[in-house]
């Protein structure tokens, strides 16, 4: 339903952020999320609506583990 | 200078943009004798194509109207075979246009002509009046271009069993520099608008049996891939994990949930070329100026099965099938 | 399982020969990238995955694109909306048509640039055609406090806002049997994956949050299909998904909307299932009150297609009179929409 993709904040100016997505760049509104430069957000319809956890973020361990005992 | 209505006056007005815009770029003996109609040689097999242009905006991160015109038909005539010769150009201008604006498109239309190898022979203006917006700037080009006797000329019903689908460069790069500036998305990406010569020439001077070629437009590979398949009866597969999109553009798509698999470009070809010329085509093009991406993208599978049910079918990275049918609507930017 | 790889997880779900299960995912990103991935071929018979209402799009009634192309018509407004919603009809025409027919309507990829436009053309009203889930919700609430802030009178919200929790509840009263639910990957980051933590228990059907990328998919299913017939959550989605979601996205929807009743497409008015503004922020309401119609077309089956009772090639319409370039239902329009996706992807 809502259509929003990974990016990192590569400049701050007050409630904008200049998000990057590998070259492209947004000005997201970032009045949502507190968020610092360097950063991984989520970007949905120009605003930051959360951001991602580096660690958590994909990692096909933190998959398994959640899966870990199901089993079909 | 904006143009006006007496720009297309035809007085002396309409002669002064002539002589300062068009004919300062646009020389050559045929255009120079200003006939009302360009008298050319040529006898055999003629391609000829007709295409109008209209993008906004008209200078776009590398390119501008006037050398998507040039490209667009050049590359028409080179995907029959033909070695592209004439060009004409039809200006449609609205009244408010920016003069150096139509001078840059005016020399960028020339210059890609000239890297083409195409001559500009005959030419119109005409100015028309704006009815409130952006001015803005119509051209029209057809080009004629030579078919050598001796050539099969490839076609979208010519596609054979285990010829291999070539594409000449990465996907989407044309859609996504236009779509970036309409919809405020700052990027590096470039339009791909290009004439497709060098390439198409070493491919037909070599012999290399392409059975089938097409630029890939508006619609992208997805809808030209179809055509294919249908007019030809057959399945083309093709591999996901193989697709030339450069990260950019991939997460550009990404942003606005577009495909690339339907995104347009100007400056790209899809071949359908005999297995055993497959590799050697890939070096060829490779070896061209604007080929430096490209690759072998899938097969065609032609059976019984596929002559009552032809489709194109992906093979994504993770092992599942994917039917990439046509395109429909214009391709809106999804959000939600 | 940490000796396993996504191989197994993919033979295992190939292989699959238990009792049926079947799965419904309730975001149309997730339809979309399924489609993509091509997850459906990926899959035993045994394992069904089915397309929810949740693409809002595809649950907007008719009654507010007809407002919208009335709004659009007037001289002094002008009509702001993302792609997608330009192609849906109304009850006899889409925006796209009204554009042709000179309306003024105008494709942004962000509502915040209505705050921009309308403080540089005071002139004119700018209305966005505001549609979503909880996701895009928190988006115009942050519309709303800038434009405050710039005291910008000349911008309204024709608002059909969608939330997931009751109609999840309504889908499994009366949709067909469901055995498990994919719960929508970006609406979570904004309510939580707690929300769907209680669902799971009230309703008795496992939830999980999933990302939008092929093997969290694959993994997503993998686990829904071990957990038939118990209750409970897990979030394949942690990187962007907590438990409690985004707490200030929250309290700013919260300051200018409340809950309200809605009406989806085909599915009737849901009690509790929508947002509206609050009753102090009216004034930058377009009129969205009570637009209930929903002008169905005779034959359309979009609202047993987006339960799950039927499939969307069960529907008499599908592919024959309703195509992509001419849909009757909504969920043949968007990309996003179960029967769309069927329909491009051959999914039969």
């Amino acid at each position: 339903m809502c259509v929003a993709l990974p990016g990192k904040v590569v400049e701050l100016n007050g409630n904008l952020a200049t998000v990057d997505f590998n070259g492209n760049k947004v000005v997201a509104d970032s009045g949502l999320v507190n968020v610092a430069i360097g950063d991984n957000v989520l970007v949905h319809a120009g605003c930051i609506i959360q951001k991602m956890d580096d660690k958590l973020a994909d990692e096909m361990n933190e998959l398994f583990n959640e899966i870990e005992g199901l089993s079909i | 200078m904006k143009i006006t209505m007496a720009h297309g006056s035809g007085g002396e007005s309409t002669s002064q943009l002539i002589r300062d815009v068009f004919a300062k770029h646009f020389h050559n003996e045929i255009l120079d004798k200003l006939e009302d109609s360009a008298v050319v040689p040529g006898s055999g097999r003629l391609a000829v194509t007709t295409d109008s242009f209209v993008v906004t905006p008209i200078l776009f991160p590398g390119g501008d109207i006037g050398r998507l015109c040039v490209c667009g038909t050049v590359n028409d005539l080179l995907m029959s075979g033909a070695k592209p010769m004439y060009l004409t150009c039809g200006c449609i201008l609205e009244e408010g246009l920016d003069i150096d604006v139509l001078d840059k498109v005016i020399a960028s239309m020339a210059e890609t002509a000239n890297e083409a190898g195409i001559k500009i022979i005959t030419g119109d203006t005409k100015v028309i009046e704006n009815k409130g917006g952006k001015s803005g700037l119509i051209i029209n080009t057809s080009g004629v271009g030579f078919i050598e006797d001796s050539l099969d000329v490839p076609g979208p019903f010519k596609l054979q069993d285990e010829d291999r689908i070539i594409i000449s460069g990465n996907l989407g790069d044309h859609h996504a520099a236009i779509l970036g500036t309409r919809m405020g998305i700052y990027t590096n990406i470039v339009s791909d608008a290009a004439p497709l010569c060098e390439m198409v020439g070493k491919l037909l001077d070599n012999g290399i049996r392409v059975h089938a070629m097409r630029d890939v437009t508006r619609g992208g590979l997805g809808t030209v891939l179809n055509e294919f398949s249908s007019s030809s009866k057959c399945t083309i597969e093709l591999e996901e994990e193989a697709l030339p999109v450069s990260p950019a553009v991939k997460d550009f798509c990404g942003i606005l949930g577009l495909d690339p698999m339907y995104m347009g470009n100007e400056g790209k070809m899809v071949l359908s070329v005999h297995k055993d010329d497959a590799e050697r085509a890939v070096s060829l093009i490779k070896e061209s100026k604007y080929g430096e991406n490209c690759c072998i993208i899938g097969k065609v599978v032609k059976s019984e099965e596929s002559a009552e049910n032809n489709s194109v079918v992906l093979n994504t990275k993770i092992g599942g099938r994917r039917i990439i049918g046509l395109m429909y609507g214009e391709g809106l930017p999804r959000i939600c | 399982m940490k000796n396993m790889d996504l191989k197994d997880i993919v033979r295992a779900l190939k292989e699959y020969d238990g009792p049926e299960v079947r799965i419904m995912e309730v975001c149309g990103t997730h339809t979309a990238a399924i489609s993509e991935n091509g997850i459906p071929s990926m899959l035993s018979d045994k394992i069904k995955l089915i397309s929810g209402p949740g693409c809002p799009v595809c649950v907007t009634v008719t009654a507010v694109i007809d407002k919208l192309v009335e709004l659009s018509m007037r001289e002094d407004t002008i009509v702001l909306t993302f792609g997608d919603l330009i192609r849906v009809k109304g009850s006899k025409k889409s925006l796209a048509d009204a554009k042709a027919d000179g309306a003024h309507v105008k494709m942004v990829y962000s509502p915040m640039e209505t705050v921009k436009l309308a403080e540089e053309d005071p002139s004119h009203t700018y209305v966005f055609a505001a549609i979503g889930f909880e996701t895009t919700t928190p988006v115009y609430a942050m519309v709303l406090e800038k434009a405050i802030e710039k005291d910008i009178k000349n911008l309204k919200l024709l608002t059909s806002l969608k939330t997931m929790p009751q109609v999840i509840r309504w889908v499994v009263k009366n949709g067909g049997d469901l055995d498990g639910f994919i719960a929508p990957g970006h609406v979570a980051t904004i309510t939580g994956s707690d929300e769907y933590k209680e669902l799971s228990e009230e309703l008795g059907i496992p939830f999980v949050v999933s990302g939008f990328e092929g093997p969290q998919l694959l993994m997503t299913i993998y686990a829904l299909v071990s957990m038939k017939g118990q209750t409970g959550i897990r979030n394949m989605y942690k990187g962007a998904v907590s438990e409690k979601g985004n707490t200030k996205a929250k309290e700013i929807v919260d300051k200018y909307f409340t809950e309200s009743d809605a009406s989806w497409r085909g599915m009737g008015k849901i009690p509790g299932s929508g947002m509206v503004l609050r009753e102090e922020y009216r004034q930058y309401d377009a009129g969205s009150l009570d637009l209930d119609e929903d002008h169905m077309p005779p034959g359309c089956c979009c609202a047993s297609v987006l339960v799950g009772k039927i499939k969307p090639s069960d529907c008499p319409l599908f592919g024959k009179s309703c195509t992509p370039d001419n849909a009757h239902g909504a969920c043949m329009v968007s990309t996003e929409g179960s029967c769309y996706n069927f329909f491009v992807s051959g999914r039969k």
